[in-house]
Order: structure tokens, then C-alpha cells, then sequence
């Protein structure tokens, strides 16, 4: 039976009620009739024999390039970069598909007596990853094969000699990136399309660069200009990497890309009713839900914490292609779309938003204030194409307890900015020209990104530019059930229950408004028609 | 005529430290402060004038002395009994001169420098310190025509201002405040003298961090101090820490670059010094430290966190404390007292204080910063004398209770004239 696609349900009387994530945490929330949910399509059939899939791949690749095997000589120096611990969401079960196509490159090389070999993570600005972290994504046996003699590298946006200046776009923008990588005879990157924004020309252009290049399109005027970042042809973020990624291409480096995408399969059995349409619930959903809202609100949040951070998703590959950079970024655009994408007719004045545990960067780590805004007003407002889910100066409506609370080894440069930059300013232009270059440049974050576990001290800046886009849109956010003293420092509003945030919504956007939530995760785009 | 009368009893100061474990003030219906009837002290000389108390503050000190938490450095520089109050605007029934020579009219207020030096003593020659000005060092607060007292409040002969009685300065004591102040901008100036004093001692550059640790009276008069007077001839960063959403909102107002909650304060330092950190402490730090608090917690958090060869300076009275002085000892920095007042003289061509008059003293300087600043408005609560327990409590908890400055209002004193 072929998967069915998205559903957007118009709640009657007899609707139950929906399920609203709240962190670590989770509710039933009955929403006024007429009003919509958007549920994600259901998962796709994975591939049947993925490592055959990855084989074929990289033997067939897309637009001009050659196969694999065909760019592989000996005495060759290759690099095989590839995505970090922000992808894919939650992180997946073993084998991990990075694991999959590392492990198939390397045996092309290998064949080929390609020795030099290295592997780059891609980190950009993000976390250096731990060894069980890298473990889960690449396997023991390529870890133990690179790591112990150097050749496991985690990229290093810090590290000057090991950066290389290509030169500036047309757009006078600075492309600047990972110096193996950049002098490679080839650089194979491995991607994980988790959305539409993932891939092509971002994975090295931003993966593997510096805050020099970075700073580009990593601001709140690119952001504003992205409508969405989901959306590649009316993304100025990605038209800022595309003209990075030809010069890199013009500039002689020659990239073999790899992306995959998956379903949406995104909880394991004990939780499968998560992504289940409320009415179609059995017993044994009930049975699970009311048993695990039990357990979670009994525990204490770090508990709760802890377990969600250890489930990994049954996600799978359903489709994998290889080759040239624009041509096989369109066929997985194409297959992104394919899984994720939801037709919804027109906008709402209100958007609800049931936010989860966990983000591209706080895996293993703390939802902190700034993340969660970036979530609601980063990601999942942007799930969309065409036109925003929810209109101009509509409500965005986001329940999770938001608490003042930061893990001080990850986001040390984000509990400077909550406390002193979000203490004078929200407007993400202000906040870019009075503190970003000051906390770019800290020492004590340099130090901490390059040695320890720490996001780079310009991250927090680039979460809150996440949020520009939304923040020019919308008349108001409003978050149930959070934290007030962070709700407040956000610029956001508190709201104790969903009917208060309701009641205060119509303030802004009328007595009569329409109301729409969407229903994730699982990850869904709307087609916004 | 009633005054809260100080005698030394020790069981009634063992009471009140008992009681003040559970907040500071708490203990003064039991301890050795009492509200009884009071004669006007006589006049000590010539140069005495009757100073009829308007407003008098209760100072961090005073409160720690009937807590019974003040050191016992203390001992011999006090008289008892003796009546508290050296944080006081009053009015000169009978006119007066000030410390310039200058003749006061019957009526004018005033306020009093309350160092008992040299002066008030009618000891001559002048110590070192009373010829410089700096009456604040005086080493003779224990001797002379007067009774020991290192200030009016803590001296038997001179009263002090929580009376009704009254109390006696000497001329050298005065200064006339101007007719458009409020009592409230009389009673503050002690204070914020003291805080000028600290800022100007702390020797404070262009382009300096500078943290100030506690926002209670003395650390927004530090602000305000350096915000006002030393801002303007050498820019600098000032980074503090307030604990009360009351304390954040004024160090804002009066000039703070950056405040935040005291748990966020290294942080804010950090930042600005683009610090590393190290165990705990920055490993560069801000330049000078003006801790407001004289605790050994405050003290420990000044030293981590001063950059190496940084200050800090002491504005808040310590007592006995107990500090690890390692990193003193290691990044070599100054750990500066800064006492009451004196002459503000400019101490080197490049400080900023070399845009003050070198006789200005630090009362002229406060009465002037008061009036720019608007630092009246950091009183927030009048309570008559007879409601001295509750005024005490109310001043050991300001901080928590939404007020910074209390006083002990007197101007509704039956027969009391301005």
C-alpha cells in the first residue's frame, strides 16, 4: 500500500483533540472548529537495498560529471567531507546513512589505490563532535581506520592556516573555505537532505567555511530576502552559496556531491503515535500516549531530556544521487518535496506550533530560549512555499516551557547574548551592527569553538537572524506555557494555556480569526497556494 | 524631644546579632539602640552650630553596628552612648559659618561632613592628613576636645542625626545646600560623596572597564559619580551588577553601560575585557572593580574578577572577612579602601580628576553631582522615629522591598521650623 500523502483537516466537532509538543513534554489541545491541521504525508517506502542505491549512485552520477570510480587514481589526494550531528533530526538509527556512503567511497578508493585520503566533518561554526557522536554517524570501523592517525578532521572556521581565501563573488562576497578540502584533487561531500534548504551548493560553501564568508549571507537582510530558505529559487541565502559554490567551482575544485533524503518515519515504535493522525489512534496509542504523558510530566526535565535525546529515529534513505552539484541537488529537491510537501490552500491569521526536544543545534543538549525561537520562528515558519502558512501580521502561537536554561559547554556565547544582547535589543538588524562583530571575534568563544564543544561565539546571532523573516511578518508571538521571565527577554509573549493565547491572538488579529496548526514533527512543507 | 540613643550593653548586642541572623535591622527592638528623651548636646566651642535634623539616612554601617556585625576595629573610635545619624540634612536655627568661612543665615540647611578631624577637635596643628584635606585619614578621631568618635553618629559630644533634639557640628562640618534642594537631595549627598571619593581614588583611564559590585545607595552613587564626573574627561565601560528589577532600572538611568543580574556579572565583564577564563576567574578582566557590598563573597568575586595589576576599590564597609588572597598575590592587584571623604586633588596630569579643582572637597563635588543627577530620588522611604524598628527592617531589606535609601524623617516634628 503506497504511503498516504499530507492531509489538512478542517476540525469539527467531532475532531479529538491534537497533540501539541511542549518540549520534553507533550499535551492534548482541543482547537476551536474550523480550524486546520496539517498533517505530514506518511512515510515513503524506503529503498529496498540502499547500499545498492548508493553503489548505482555513484556509478550513474547526474549532470556532467564522471562516475566515481572514474575520478579516483592513485597518488590522488581526496577529501570526503561530510554533514555534522545537526542532521538529520532526531539522529537516526544505526547504520547511519553517512556510514553507508563513507564506507562505499572508501571502498572506491581503495580500489582505485587512492591513499591519501581525509575526512572532514563539516561543521561550519556549529559544535565540534564528540567520539560517540562521530562513531554513530561514520561507524566504528571508519572511525578507527581515520580518527587515531589524524585523518578524521572536524572542520575548523578558526584555524587560518588551514583556511584558503578563493576570492569574491560578483557580489563582492568573500568565499573562504577549508583548505584540504579546496586543494584536493577531489572533494566527495555526503549529505543528508533532511529539508529543502539542505544541499547543494550550501554543503561546502557554508559547511566547510569561515565566518569571512559566512557573514555574507548569514545576516537578517539575507534572511528577510529567503522567503523561504526552504524554498531554493526565492532564497537569497541560497543565491548567496550558489554564487559561492560556482566560484568554488570556477576556481578549479572539483566537488563529487552525494545527497540522500528519508522518509518521514521519525519516532520508533514506543512512540509511533506521535506521528499518527489523532482520530486513527488505537488503544495501544492511547494506552502509550497517556502512559508517557504520565512518566514525562513526573519527571524531572533533565530526565526527560535525556531520554528523548536517546531515541533514534527509524528513518530511511528513499533515494540517494551523486554527481555533479546543481543536477542532483534538483532531483533531491524533487524527492524532499516528494515526501514532505503539502498542499494547503490559502493563509491564516493564526499559526499554532507544538515545539519538540530538539533542533539542528541542540542535539545531546538544551532547547535554550534562543533555540527555541529559532525553531518556531526559524524553521518551522519557514516550512513553507509560496507564501507564509500564516498572513502578514498574523499570530504565531508556540507552546514549549522555554526555561532559562542554557548548556554552558555547547552555547557559551548564547547565555551572553540572551542575558546582555536580547536584554537591549531584538531587532535582529541592531542586534548584527552593535554586537555581532564583538562576539564574532571573542577570544574566549574562539577558544572554547576550536577546543572544546562550543558553537562559535557569532552562532546565537545567526539563530536570532533565523528569525527575521518571521519577526517582519508577524504581528505577534506568543508562547504557551513558557518560562514568562525568557518569553519576555525573546520579545515574545506568555501565554499560562492556549485558549489565553487565543483570546490574546484576536487583539491582533481580529474576533474572527482562522487558526491553523501545523502538525510536526514529522517535518511537512506547505505549498502555501 | 526624643533621639534613638545607642549605649553599649553587650547582652542587648548579642540579642540583636541573634535576631539579625534572620535579617539585618531585625534585632532592634531588642538590641542597644532606644528610643528615649534627649537634651540638645551643648555646644563643644566657638565654631559650634546647632544643626536641627530635617531628614537622617540609615546607613549600611549603621545598620551593621546594631546588628552588632561591625568590626571590632571600631572599638576605640567610638563614644558611647552615643546617638546614630551621620547621613543628615538639617536646618541652622541660629545661622552658622560653613567650612569655607562662609556666614549662614538663621534657616539655612545644610548638611554636615561628619568626620570629627582635626578641626572639630580644636587640635593644632593639623595631622598630615587634616592639613591635605583628607579628614577622612585624620588619626586623631579618638582624641582632642571631643570624645572618640571617628564621625557625628558615632560620638558622644556631637549627637547624631536620628534625634530630635538635634545635634552639634562644627564649621568646618557645614555645607549649605542649594534653596532648590529637597530634603531628599540633602540627605543623599553623604553617600554620594562617599562614592565620589571612591571613584576619584580609583584612578580610572579612557577606555577602562570598570565593574561595580551591589547597587544599593553606594553603587548607583558610584555610577552615578562616574557617569558625571569622570565619564565625560576619560570614557569609559561601566558593567554592573543589581540584584533588584528597582536597582537594574536606576544603575540604567544613571549611566551604566551594561547591567545585569549579579549571577551575570562576571560574564558581562568577560565580554567586555574579551576575556578568557580560567578556574573559574577571567585572566584579564576589567580594569577597576568598585565593590560596594565589603563582603567576603563581593570580595572575592571583585578579585576574579580585575584584570592583572587591576583595582579594586573597597566602598563598602568590611568587617572580619575571610578571602582567598592568591590572586591578589599572583596578577598583582591593588585592593584600594576608600573612606568617606576629603580633597578631591587631581593625583597625576593624565587622570581624569585633573579637570577638578584641586580644593574642591568631595561634598562640593556630591552636592553638585546630586543636583545633575537627580540622585533625591534615590530615597524611598521616610519614617518617623518612633517607628524605628520598622524603618530598620525596612533599610536591612531595601533591596528586596522595591527601596534603596530610608531615613528617618524629622520635619514632622511638633514645633519644628525650617
Amino acid at each position: 500500500m503506497s504511503a498516504r500523502p499530507g492531509f489538512v483537516l478542517e476540525v469539527d466537532r467531532s475532531t479529538p483533540p491534537t497533540l501539541f509538543w511542549r518540549g520534553e513534554r507533550f499535551t492534548l489541545e482541543k482547537l476551536p472548529e474550523g480550524s486546520r491541521v496539517i498533517y505530514a504525508p506518511e512515510p515513503h517506502e524506503p529503498l529496498d537495498d540502499p547500499l545498492a542505491a548508493i553503489r548505482h549512485a555513484l556509478a550513474n552520477p547526474l549532470g556532467d560529471s564522471e562516475p566515481l570510480s572514474a575520478l579516483l587514481f592513485p597518488g590522488m589526494k581526496l577529501t570526503i567531507a561530510f554533514d555534522d550531528i545537526s542532521l538529520p533530526l532526531p539522529p537516526m538509527e544505526r547504520p547511519d546513512i553517512r556510514q553507508m556512503v563513507i564506507e562505499q567511497v572508501l571502498d572506491l578508493a581503495a580500489e582505485a589505490g587512492v591513499d591519501d585520503v581525509e575526512l572532514v566533518v563539516a561543521l561550519a561554526l556549529h559544535r565540534r563532535m564528540t567520539e560517540p557522536e562521530l562513531r554513530h554517524a561514520i561507524g566504528d570501523r571508519v572511525y578507527d581506520a581515520f580518527a587515531p592517525n589524524g585523518l578524521l578532521t572536524q572542520h575548523d572556521a578558526e584555524d587560518r592556516d588551514n583556511l584558503l581565501h578563493l576570492g569574491q563573488t560578483d557580489e563582492g562576497e568573500d568565499v573562504e573555505i577549508n583548505k584540504r578540502a579546496a586543494t584536493s584533487d577531489l572533494l566527495v561531500y555526503v549529505n543528508i537532505n533532511l529539508v529543502a534548504m539542505d544541499g547543494g551548493h550550501k554543503s561546502v560553501a557554508t559547511g566547510l567555511s569561515s565566518y569571512k564568508s559566512l557573514r555574507h549571507h548569514h545576516n537578517p537582510e539575507t534572511m528577510r530576502k529567503s522567503k523561504s530558505f526552504m524554498d531554493q529559487h526565492r532564497s537569497e541565502l541560497h543565491s548567496a552559496n550558489w554564487r559561492m559554490g560556482r566560484l568554488i567551482r570556477d576556481a578549479g575544485i572539483k566537488v563529487f556531491q552525494i545527497e540522500t533524503t528519508l522518509n518521514t518515519d521519525t519516532f520508533p515504535d514506543a512512540f509511533s503515535y506521535l506521528q499518527k493522525r489523532e482520530w486513527e489512534w488505537k488503544a495501544k496509542d492511547r494506552i502509550g500516549f497517556l502512559g508517557a504523558k504520565a512518566a514525562l510530566d513526573r519527571m524531572p526535565a533533565r530526565y526527560a531530556r535525556r531520554l528523548f535525546h536517546s531515541v533514534k529515529a527509524p528513518h530511511r534513505m528513499t533515494s540517494v544521487q551523486a554527481g555533479e552539484v546543481e543536477a542532483v541537488h534538483k532531483v533531491t529537491t524533487e524527492n524532499v518535496w516528494a515526501q514532505q510537501g503539502v498542499v494547503v490552500e490559502g493563509q491564516t491569521d493564526i499559526l499554532t506550533l507544538g515545539l519538540p526536544y530538539i533542533s539542528p543545534y541542540n542535539v545531546n543538549s538544551i532547547l535554550n530560549p534562543i533555540l527555541v525561537a529559532c525553531l518556531g520562528l526559524g524553521y518551522f515558519f519557514n516550512l513553507y512555499r509560496n507564501k507564509p502558512l500564516v498572513r502578514e501580521g498574523g499570530v504565531l502561537i508556540m507552546t514549549h516551557p522555554t526555561p532559562w536554561e542554557f548548556n554552558p559547554v555547547h552555547h557559551p556565547s548564547y547565555i551572553d547574548f540572551f542575558e546582555q544582547v536580547l536584554s537591549e535589543t531584538t531587532d535582529p538588524s541592531e542586534v548584527a551592527s552593535r554586537f555581532e562583530e564583538g562576539f564574532a571575534t571573542d577570544p574566549w568563544y574562539i577558544h572554547l569553538y576550536r577546543t572544546g564543544h562550543a558553537y562559535h561565539g557569532v552562532h546565537p546571532f545567526y539563530m536570532w537572524y533565523w528569525c527575521a523573516h518571521a519577526l517582519q511578518h508577524l504581528g505577534a508571538v506568543i508562547i504557551v506555557g513558557g518560562d514568562p521571565k525568557s518569553v519576555h527577554r525573546l520579545g515574545f509573549r506568555s501565554a499560562t494555556t492556549l485558549a489565553d493565547a487565543l483570546e490574546m491572538a484576536r487583539d491582533v488579529v481580529g474576533s474572527s480569526p482562522t487558526l491553523t496548526h501545523l502538525h510536526a514533527p514529522p517535518i511537512l512543507m506547505a505549498d502555501v497556494q | 524631644m526624643k533621639a534613638l540613643i545607642l549605649e553599649r550593653n553587650l547582652p542587648r548586642f548579642a540579642a540583636s546579632r541573634v535576631a539579625s541572623i534572620f535579617g539585618s535591622g531585625r534585632g532592634a527592638g531588642l538590641g542597644p539602640l532606644q528610643l528615649l528623651d534627649a537634651e540638645t548636646p551643648e555646644l563643644p566651642g566657638d565654631e559650634w552650630h546647632t544643626l536641627t535634623p530635617l531628614l537622617s539616612g540609615i546607613c549600611g554601617s549603621d545598620l551593621a553596628t546594631i546588628d552588632g556585625r561591625t568590626s571590632r576595629y571600631f572599638e576605640d573610635l567610638v563614644s558611647f552612648p552615643f546617638v546614630p545619624g551621620h547621613e543628615v540634612v538639617g536646618v541652622l536655627a541660629d545661622g552658622g559659618t560653613d567650612h569655607a568661612g562662609r556666614v549662614l543665615a538663621p534657616g539655612t540647611r545644610a548638611v554636615i561632613e561628619p568626620v570629627l578631624g582635626c578641626a572639630p577637635r580644636h587640635i593644632a596643628p593639623l595631622c598630615p592628613s587634616c592639613s591635605q584635606g583628607a579628614t577622612g585619614l585624620c588619626g586623631n578621631t579618638a582624641f582632642g576636645a571631643l570624645e572618640p568618635g571617628l564621625q557625628t553618629g558615632y560620638c558622644a559630644d556631637t549627637g547624631g542625626g536620628w534625634s530630635e533634639a538635634g545635634l552639634v557640628a562644627h564649621a568646618s562640618q557645614l555645607h549649605a545646600i542649594p534653596e532648590t534642594f529637597s530634603d531628599e537631595d540633602g540627605v543623599i549627598v553623604e553617600p554620594v560623596a562617599c562614592a565620589t571619593h571612591a571613584v576619584l581614588s580609583a584612578g580610572i583611564r579612557a577606555g577602562d572597564v570598570v565593574a561595580v559590585v551591589g547597587a544599593g545607595t553606594l553603587g548607583l552613587a558610584s555610577i552615578a559619580a562616574i557617569t558625571t564626573l569622570i565619564r565625560p574627561v576619560a570614557p569609559c565601560t561601566i558593567v554592573a551588577g543589581a540584584k533588584h528589577p528597582h536597582q537594574r532600572q536606576l544603575a540604567d538611568d544613571l549611566g551604566a553601560d551594561h547591567v545585569v543580574a549579579p549571577d551575570q556579572l562576571a560574564r558581562a565583564v568577560r565580554r567586555q575585557a574579551a576575556s578568557l577564563v580560567l578556574g573559574g576567574r577571567l585572566t584579564a578582566g576589567a580594569d577597576v572593580v568598585i565593590d560596594c557590598v565589603g563582603s567576603a563573597a563581593s570580595i572575592t568575586e571583585a578579585l576574579g574578577l580585575v584584570r592583572p595589576r587591576g583595582t579594586v576599590v573597597l566602598v563598602g564597609m568590611p568587617g572580619v572577612v575571610s578571602v582567598d588572597l592568591a590572586p591578589l598575590w599572583h596578577r598583582e592587584v591593588r585592593l584600594v579602601g576608600a573612606y568617606a571623604y576629603g580633597a578631591e586633588n587631581a593625583p597625576g596630569h593624565d587622570s581624569p580628576a585633573s579637570a577638578l579643582s584641586p580644593e574642591r572637597r568631595s561634598f562640593e563635588l556630591a552636592i553638585d553631582l546630586v543636583a545633575q543627577a537627580g540622585l533625591g530620588r534615590l530615597v524611598s522611604a521616610r519614617y518617623p522615629l518612633e517607628r524605628y524598628e520598622e524603618a530598620l527592617v525596612h533599610a536591612g531589606a531595601a533591596g528586596r522591598r522595591g527601596a534603596v535609601k530610608v531615613a528617618f524623617d524629622l520635619t514632622t516634628v511638633k514645633g519644628r521650623t525650617r
